[in-house]
């Protein structure tokens, strides 16, 4: 499915009456990548929060295909449209592998168990489809949550730091995938430490520039 | 949407089996608080007849509020709360489920005991369904209720006293209609005016305090 256009209208953002950034504008079209960068406690994080729908702006909107996603219809369709990871994985340690992807992705549209494997193996996490998630490592829990950029179909990606804990490898094949879904015309927002500046095409929203 | 409430109680059901002892806290709980009545204030069968429809009751509702501080806690942690917020199904609907599976774990685990624990405080064996029933009908309203506190104290670190504060007041009604029937009962006198009245606050806390559970999710989530 591909993506339509976003665009980001003069959207600020107050935490504990403390401004993080106003005046954020910019427009994405299908095929964009944008990372979002900035210093510690620049807004990032409420920045993706905010564009999911978790977070209320102080004032701004964000209109997905010319409707708000913040009320009516356009909130309906955003909720379809857009695949938010955050910063907690929504992992379930009792959970195996395979339980807590079957769940999270029923959550938007359920998916067959061979997807799932499959998915798994695209992460490199084959052999531990049945292993309780709090016997994995903490990079190999954020492989799981990943997993899910496999299998769902959303065309618009919200990622918080999804790059956290993962090797290096891992890091690139992710890299990779997120290219490829940018090239298939979805649109990527995320933030992450790694630098990324060899990815073609990147596009940059500095927070610590804005505010 | 009927996929989405089974998935949902198989995945709920899991979580709780794999964890048994949050299954078994407020059960051993409430096996305390009532096995140790007798023996403070003496085996006496009058004066513990007396006071067994309160003994129970409110050992009954202070297991409830002891389950239901952790209830949506674990899901915030680990942010499985903001993938259900940003879910298109409807969030009511799937907090709904979460409560009656865990009054399903928790409350009618109670709700079957006590015949034996009002046996055991000398309660005449006429009022042990009374018990029972109003207990039925009863702690799925305290598990209701409960979790509006416990959803709008989902983000504090530690809520348990706020949860209690906020909540006790609304659980009062409850726990004089629970008592008042069970004492009726002692006495001969007929159950069935305070039993409609539990029926019916089962019923409006089951179509309203879904939407208030919601309500108080989105607002932990968006801290």
């Amino acid at each position: 499915m591909k993506a339509q256009p976003i665009d980001i209208r003069q959207l600020a953002c107050e935490r504990d009456q403390r401004e993080l950034f106003e005046g954020v504008s910019l427009r994405l079209e299908p095929g964009d990548v944008l990372q979002v960068a900035g210093p510690n406690g620049s807004g990032k994080t409420s920045l993706l929060r905010i564009l999911a729908g978790l977070l209320p702006a102080a004032s701004g909107d964000v209109l997905y295909a010319d409707a708000s996603v913040f009320g009516g219809p356009g909130r309906d369709t955003w909720r379809q449209r857009r695949l938010y990871i955050g910063h907690a994985p929504a992992v379930k340690g009792a959970l195996t592998a395979e339980e807590n992807l079957s769940w999270l992705c029923a959550l938007s549209q359920p998916v067959s168990r061979e997807l799932i494997w499959q998915a798994l193996q695209m992460v490199g996490l084959r052999g531990f489809e049945d292993v309780p998630c709090d016997h994995l490592s903490a990079g190999q829990q954020r492989r799981v949550a990943l997993a899910r950029l496999y299998l769902e179909a959303h065309p618009v990606w919200i990622l918080d730091e999804p790059f956290t804990a993962i090797d290096r490898t891992g890091v690139a094949t992710l890299e990779a995938h997120v290219l490829a879904h940018a090239a298939s015309g979805g649109i990527v927002v995320l933030t992450t430490h790694h630098s990324l500046e060899h990815l073609p095409g990147l596009r940059c929203l500095d927070l610590g520039q804005v505010a | 949407m009927l996929q989405i409430v089974w998935l949902l109680f198989t995945r709920e059901w899991r979580l709780a089996w794999r964890r048994p002892g949050q299954l078994l806290n407020p059960l051993v709980f409430f096996a305390i608080v009532i096995s140790l009545f007798p023996l403070a204030v003496g085996p006496e069968p009058g004066m513990l007849r007396t006071m067994a429809p309160g003994v129970i009751w409110v050992a009954a509702l202070l297991a409830t509020l002891l389950s239901l501080d952790g209830l949506f806690r674990s899901d915030y942690e680990d942010g499985s709360l903001e993938q259900w917020v940003l879910s298109p199904h409807p969030l009511a609907l799937m907090v709904l489920v979460k409560v009656l599976h865990h009054w399903l774990v928790c409350g009618l685990a109670l709700v079957l005991l006590s015949p034996l624990f009002g046996l055991m405080l000398s309660l005449p064996s006429r009022v042990l369904p009374v018990l029972a029933l109003t207990l039925l009908l009863g702690t799925p309203v305290l598990s209701l209720l409960g979790a509006v506190g416990a959803a709008l104290t989902v983000g504090l670190k530690s809520g348990g006293v706020l949860l209690a504060l906020l909540i006790l007041p609304l659980y009062i009604p409850v726990l004089i209609l629970g008592t008042g029937a069970v004492e009726a009962s002692v006495q001969g006198l007929p159950v069935t005016g305070y039993a409609l009245w539990l029926a019916c606050l089962a019923v409006l806390s089951l179509s309203l305090a879904p939407v208030a559970i919601a309500a108080g999710l989105r607002i932990g989530v968006s801290e």
